[in-house]
């Protein structure tokens, strides 16, 4: 800045340190409303891990528990079910599960602890709509004459296989999450914890 | 009377010292010269005021009876869902008012939508008004962002799941996407904390800055004046007085001509809203009838008419880039796509402002443009392509087109 002599420097100095301190003063002032729309302590606290029953879902069967919020879904899948699944590896954007999507317990074939039952977040990974079932094959299920069975996004159509992996060039970037889970039981499944915690 | 006169002329004298009153009323109507010209285009600034009266007073009434709650009530029923369901059933006439708005947000987009279009055809957004184009686009960024957020407060499946995907969207971005989006929602999942500021928004923050933006794209307008169907000044053909000699007074002969644009405009307002107010699930979509649930989205979701081109947008990207994924892509061509429009002063090249002196290539480019609008158009991802490269080639195209000469006067076509 320059100083002629109709500038008294002295006080454009303070008026520049005052309007400074004035600004940082006001910046200072959002952090509180800008914070104030961060979850509460409440939404913070509400995520308790649920415990479900598993003992009354058949083969072929699948159930919807909430879990913070979102549906968590569990999938009793039949045999035939897991051998197309073994099929289409070729078709699927992360077919062996690289990335960190799930528990180091379920990173496998079939992304379960127990190869039959699937727990995972009915949320998809695109825009976290729920996709819906399709586990009718082929022409019948209305997707396509391939189809192996699996999940189909309503929203912007990406599709998904009967262990929650994402089909190749859909819009969703990953696989369905796997939540931490554990077995209490033969029967008895909670939602949200696990041994390591 | 004349004693009459004289208490009235005082009292106009008194507060005119003390507000500027007359001058205002004379800056702005009964001396604010408009082109003569003007033609059916011209209708929609004033109608999207008169929208936006509706939209103002009918909300004012809803807020008295609605409650933005997603707890359950002793039915299960969510009660923001339920004072809805309230306000159409035992609130009196809450079912016009409610109608009325939920109209009124769609005729927003209809008349806003035309009073862009027209922009583009008669280069209104040239120098010199830059500006008011730019306060335009800033008043429709805030009318996307008010039906948005109204939109959730129904609490129903389409509310629910239409915002669950637009705040993901933000989650597309890289690094501070995750955590930004749960600023958004106020939880980790769209919910009830979701529900009150989007209440918040929708019934004060958004409206105070939609009428802050409204008042500074008026005075820039009357400050440069407005353009013609024939895109010539009338400020450069001036009379003795300095009054352009193609201009007329605001008041009285074009706010008795908007009246009749009102008449019209009221006719079909009230058709839809007494006869069709949920305008075949494209106004009110089915599916909003159901409850929000959190654990199953509708299998056919769609988003409300007025934003199908943005979603068209959206869908169109399929396949990651520069090792970000195709989602974040997706949401920057969306959000392009309307921001692109705010470049149009500075894209557009052409030696004329309005389409009736453009050239072949002009008109040809447009109307293939337009076409891109109709909803389920063929080939969606070449058309968004297209899009953009109407706009972003457009300093090329739209100096090479031959243009007509422009006439010295408007002309009365």
């Amino acid at each position: 800045m320059s100083c002629d002599e109709k500038v008294d420097c002295g006080r454009r100095r303070l008026l520049v340190a005052t309007a400074t301190a004035g600004g940082v003063a006001g910046v200072a002032a959002a952090v509180p409303f800008v914070a104030s729309m961060l979850p509460s302590e409440r939404a913070k606290a509400a995520g308790a891990p649920v415990e479900v029953d598993i003992s009354k879902l058949a083969p072929g069967q699948m159930m919807t528990v909430e879990w913070r919020g979102k549906p968590v879904w569990i999938i009793n899948r039949t045999k035939e079910m897991l051998d197309a699944m073994t099929k289409i590896g070729d078709q699927l954007a992360d077919p062996k599960s690289d990335k960190n999507m799930q528990p180091e317990y379920a990173k496998n074939a079939t992304r379960s602890i127990k190869p039959e039952i699937l727990v995972a977040v009915g949320i998809c990974t695109h825009l976290g709509c729920s996709p819906t079932d399709k586990f009718k094959t082929g022409a019948e299920s209305g997707v396509d004459p391939n189809w192996p069975g699996g999940f189909i996004c309503p929203c912007h159509g990406s599709t998904f296989d009967l262990a929650g992996r994402v089909y190749k060039s859909k819009p969703a970037p990953d696989n369905l999450e796997i939540p931490p889970h554990m077995y209490l039981g033969d029967a008895k499944l909670i939602i949200g914890e696990d041994k390591k915690a | 009377m004349s004693k009459v006169n004289a208490i009235l002329q005082g009292t106009l004298n008194w507060v005119d010292e003390r507000f500027p009153l007359t001058s205002n009323w004379k800056a702005h109507l009964s001396e604010y010269y408009a082109p003569k010209n003007f033609n059916f285009w011209y209708f929609f600034g004033s109608l999207a005021m008169l929208v936006l009266v509706i939209q103002i007073v009918t909300g004012i009434f809803l807020t008295m009876h609605f409650k933005p709650d997603a707890s359950l009530n002793a039915s299960g029923v969510p009660v923001a869902f339920a004072s809805v369901e309230y306000i159409m059933r035992d609130v009196s006439w809450g079912w016009l008012i409610r109608y009325m708005h939920s109209t009124g947000a769609s005729a927003f987009f209809v008349v806003v939508y035309l009073h862009m279009f027209r922009g583009l055809l008669y280069g209104s957004y040239r120098k010199p008004r830059e500006l008011i184009w730019l306060f335009g686009i800033g008043i429709f960024l805030c009318l996307m962002g008010e039906a948005f957020f109204g939109y959730l407060l129904p609490w129903g499946q389409m509310s629910f799941w239409g915002a669950q995907v637009i705040v993901n969207l933000f989650s597309a971005i890289p690094v501070i996407g995750p955590d930004l989006s749960i600023w958004l929602r106020g939880d980790y999942v769209v919910g009830d904390a979701t529900l009150n500021r989007f209440f918040a928004f929708h019934v004060i923050a958004m409206p105070l800055v939609l009428l802050g933006l409204v008042g500074a794209h008026i005075i820039a307008l009357h400050e440069v004046g407005s353009n013609n169907p024939d895109g010539v000044e009338i400020k450069k053909k001036k009379d003795a007085n300095g009054i352009p000699l193609d201009g007329i007074p605001f008041h009285p002969y074009y706010t008795v001509k908007d009246i009749v644009g009102v008449v019209v405009f009221l006719f079909v307002f009230s058709i839809i809203v007494f006869f069709m107010p949920e305008g075949g699930g494209y106004f009110l979509e089915y599916n909003n009838f159901d409850p929000a649930d959190p654990l199953k989205t509708p299998p056919h979701i769609a988003p409300v008419w007025y934003f199908t081109p943005y979603y068209s947008l959206l869908r169109a990207v399929t396949y990651p880039l520069l090792g970000i994924d195709a989602k974040f892509w997706g949401v920057v061509a969306m959000g392009a796509g309307t921001l692109i429009f705010a470049f149009l002063p500075w894209l557009d090249r052409s030696p004329v402002k309005s389409i009736r002196y453009r050239g072949p290539i002009t008109k040809w480019l447009l109307s293939i443009w337009i076409v891109g609008f109709i909803p389920g158009a063929p080939v969606a991802q070449l058309l968004s392509v297209y899009y953009f490269l109407f706009f972003l080639t457009m300093p090329i195209w739209s100096s090479l087109d031959r243009c007509k000469p422009e006439p010295d006067r408007v002309t009365m076509k």
